[in-house]
């Protein structure tokens, strides 16, 4: 992939409706939505890398704006799913309440770490998303 | 009671794998949902979701407070992917399972090697 000067000079999100912008947005987009839809697996694991090599974010800031996204993404796929009945919203809120905890003690855990030690813990989690989807499929 | 434990114990750490990576953490919620609870992968699936909606909400309040959140371009990047989604729900149903197999594998090794290079560059922290 080539992330070419881009991800270089950084200059983030402050230009409204610039090109280059709409373009890596809407490309971050498209492939977090392809991937996810391809594989069954969330884009999270996709737009963190790409808002990182490609739109030039630190490894924090892209965590955090990956979520965002996920929050969107996860409304509409709750509300596509329940449509068909295949959501068990009881078991659903049985392990998502810890989770809420969860990630309340991740992102603070997280703001102690430095962005070069996240890329090496992602790239880790990648290894482990590969095993888990093998072993799941 | 051990099992109320382990729901619990796979919750906590999947909202950790969210915060920490900034994704929705369905890779722990899935397995577990399947393993724990004995769900099919379409019910684990369709679950995790629901149970990543709150997560990612305080996840991303949390990151917002921290000065980690580019809003704008969150909030579209989700809007796009809605329809690329869609899309490619189709498109995996017409493909063969063996080349989604290595798509997937390829692509998940090929950013763990360009993350993992980028952690073992000489600290220059970008903005």
């Amino acid at each position: 992939m080539a992330d070419g000067g881009q991800a270089n000079g950084a200059v983030r999100q402050s230009v409204r409706g610039d090109a280059g912008d709409a373009r890596q947005i809407a490309g971050i987009g498209l492939a977090g939505g392809a991937f996810s839809g391809l594989f069954g697996v969330g884009g999270g694991v996709v737009m963190v890398p790409l808002l990182v090599l490609w739109r030039g974010l630190n490894e924090k800031r892209a965590t955090g704006t990956s979520l965002t996204a996920i929050v969107v993404i996860a409304l509409f796929g709750v509300f596509g799913n329940s449509l068909f009945g295949s959501v068990d919203v009881q078991k659903g809120v049985l392990i998502g309440v810890p989770a809420i905890g969860g990630v309340v003690f991740g992102t603070a855990l997280q703001q102690r770490l430095s962005n070069r030690a996240l890329s090496g813990m992602f790239s880790a989690l990648m290894i482990a998303v590969v095993i888990v989807y093998l072993v799941s499929k | 009671m051990t099992e109320v434990l382990e729901v619990i114990a796979v919750g906590f750490a999947a909202g950790t794998v969210s915060g920490l990576f900034g994704v929705g953490g369905g890779v722990v919620f899935v397995p577990s949902l399947v393993f724990l609870f004995g769900l099919s992968q379409a019910e684990a699936e369709a679950t995790s979701l629901l149970a990543i909606v709150p997560v990612a909400l305080v996840g991303s309040y949390r990151q917002h407070r921290y000065g980690n959140v580019a809003v704008r371009d969150g909030v579209l990047i989700g809007l796009v992917s809605l329809p690329a989604a869609l899309a490619a729900t189709y498109v995996a149903n017409a493909l063969p399972e063996t080349a989604l197999k290595v798509l997937f594998c390829g692509l998940c090794v090929y950013v763990a090697i360009r993350m993992g290079r980028r952690a073992l560059r000489p600290p220059v922290e970008t903005v």
